[in-house]
């Protein structure tokens, strides 16, 4: 059950887009598609769709082979990043769009739609047309508009990349909710770890057309498979062939065995979280990042000298991952 | 002060080289009195000049609007070969003199010509109404393309994939989505349409023979006046001619929906 992809590729003009990917999403699962721009995140999504026909392989629905199934009989519900509004159409008809095409009763339209604008908060603007809408209200009014029709399967390709920072939070957070209740197997494609890690229970990490990684955003984080996972699901300094996540750089005023000596070059306060630039006696830059409390005890400045250590490195060989070396203060 | 002056050239520009030679129009269809201009309207020869305008119009101007909008599609959506061509063929029309493309249905129907041979299996082309209905298509052929093709552009594909996502087949696509957005656009072109059909001179000239109560159309007719020396039967005729191009332009704005 759920949604199979089966060794797709696909090519656009000589560029790969997709290169054998092979992936699983489990039945009422919220799955995220991680990756930088041109990883061919949209393009599976896409493919996902039938709004991309792949050049191999097979999608599987529900066990059911759709690869050649034109995208309208595949029922699924599909949000994109703009939108994607019937500006000619009210709110009301943007979400009725489906249930019309379906020819089904008047009266059920009505109630089904009006069931759809409270569960996305629009009660009251379905009259209203979508340049008269928020970003954030026009995005809900997509979601709406995809639940109607009752898709096996929800797309989100990167819904919330072209609002402000703040709605954007506040959708996840309510996207987040909405899954809980509708418990639709649902795909969003982002570029942006931390939205995937917040959103989804399952992330699959891509690049250049290939999936690097897939598992819970804690594995990835704590166990990543290679170094493009470790440095995309967060910040990260490289030491020589060692990568250190900034919290595990400790700051100590004194040195204390394997200490280096290094220098404060930029302090950031961000509430709660301090970041700390520095440049270690051998010229390599490391970025640590401390709490508020450690950073008032240290009284950090620019200029001043410090000794740090890693409290816990990762070391990728070959592409492998060796276990980390968690090392005693 | 610079800015008066910018306002007033245009203004002075568009009526030296528009209002003013227009209004004269008008000014002397009337100079031998109201009576005279009906008079020189309503004679046979007038009336079916008039009725053989409107009719040509009624015939290129949907055909245009269907494979102006198809074409606009095919070059904006449209992934094959030679669609760089086909979008300079698209503009032909407008670079080319009207009285060259007569010309051409000249040498293409006319004696010797490859489907000369039509005229001998009784299919009357030149100096016929569909020599006439060619030589209108083809000058009128580009305005719904050139208004369309932006349009189209510039909404993108995305509301047509939703409306694919939600179960809606190729024609409901065009029909719900697409041919809304672009009706202004198409409605704007159906006005240029008529108004270079109805007003075609040089390339109905040509294929016409202009015979009097026959294949004379109404700018054809002004013509013939003018050149008999009926200057008032003239403008009169050009008045009416005039006032069928505001009636379009006006009825379409009324028609057209408001934009939200």
């Amino acid at each position: 059950m759920g949604i199979s992809v089966v060794e797709v590729g696909k090519r656009f003009n000589g560029f790969t887009a997709l290169d054998q990917v092979s992936l699983a999403i489990p039945e009422g699962s919220l799955t995220a598609l991680l990756g930088p721009s041109g990883s061919g995140k949209s393009t599976l999504l896409r493919v996902i769709a039938g709004l991309e026909q792949p050049d191999t392989g097979q999608v599987l629905l529900n066990d059911e082979d759709v690869t050649a199934m034109p995208a309208r009989e595949r029922g699924v519900g599909m949000v994109f990043q703009h939108y994607a509004a019937f500006k000619h159409m009210t709110v009301y008809d943007n979400v009725a769009f489906g249930l019309s095409i379906r020819r089904r009763p008047k009266a059920e339209i009505r109630k089904r739609v009006h069931e759809l604008l409270g569960l996305v908060q629009l009660e009251g603007l379905a009259q209203r047309y979508p340049t008269q809408l928020s970003g954030g209200q026009r995005q809900r009014m997509a979601l709406a508009r995809a639940l109607a029709v009752e898709p096996t399967v929800l797309l989100l390709d990167e819904p919330f990349g072209a609002l402000d920072a703040r709605v954007r939070t506040e959708l996840r957070a309510w996207l987040r909710r909405l899954h809980d209740e509708v418990h639709v197997t649902t795909i969003i494609v982002t570029h942006d770890q931390e939205e995937a890690m917040e959103v989804a229970g399952q992330i699959a990490v891509l690049n250049d057309g290939r999936i690097e990684q897939v598992g819970s955003p804690r594995e990835l984080y704590e166990q990543p498979a290679n170094e493009f996972v470790m440095s995309f699901v967060g910040p990260v300094n490289r030491l020589g062939d060692t990568f250190v996540r900034p919290h595990d750089v400790e700051v100590l005023p004194e040195p204390d065995g394997e200490t280096q000596e290094a220098m404060v070059e930029r302090v950031v306060h961000l509430g709660f979280e301090v970041r700390v630039e520095l440049v270690r006696d051998d010229g390599q830059h490391l970025l640590a990042q401390l709490t508020q409390e450690q950073a008032e005890l240290l009284e950090l400045e620019r200029g001043q000298i410090v000794y740090v250590r890693p409290s816990r490195e990762t070391v990728f060989s070959g592409g492998a991952r060796r276990p980390d070396r968690p090392r005693s203060g | 002060m610079s800015r008066y002056l910018l306002r007033f050239s245009v203004l002075g520009y568009l009526a030296l080289v528009l209002l003013v030679p227009v209004g004269f129009v008008f000014y002397r269809a009337f100079d031998q009195g109201a009576a005279h201009a009906w008079h020189a309207v309503t004679t046979p020869e007038a009336l079916h000049a008039l009725w053989l305008t409107l009719l040509i119009a009624a015939i290129a101007v949907p055909v245009n609007t269907i494979v102006g909008v198809i074409l606009a599609l095919a070059l904006v959506r449209g992934r094959f070969a030679g669609r760089g061509l086909l979008n300079a063929v698209v503009d032909l029309p407008l670079a080319i003199s009207p009285v060259i493309v007569g010309l051409g249905l000249v040498l293409l129907y006319g004696r010797g010509g490859w489907l000369g041979g039509l005229a001998d299996d009784g299919v009357k082309i030149l100096f016929a109404l569909p020599g006439m209905v060619l030589a209108t298509m083809f000058v009128s052929m580009p305005f719904v393309v050139r208004e369309v093709v932006p349009v189209l552009r510039e909404i993108g594909t995305e509301q047509e994939q939703a409306a694919e996502t939600l179960g809606a087949a190729p024609f409901q696509v065009f029909r719900r989505i697409t041919f809304p957005a672009i009706r202004g656009a198409v409605a704007y072109g159906v006005v240029l349409t008529t108004a270079r059909a109805i007003g075609e001179f040089g390339a109905v000239s040509a294929v016409s023979g202009n015979v009097e109560g026959q294949t004379q159309t109404l700018p054809l007719y002004v013509k013939a006046q003018f050149d008999g020396f009926d200057t008032s039967g003239a403008y009169a005729a050009s008045v009416v001619l005039a006032l069928i191009a505001i009636a379009v332009v006006v009825s379409l704005r009324i028609l057209q929906p408001k934009e939200h």
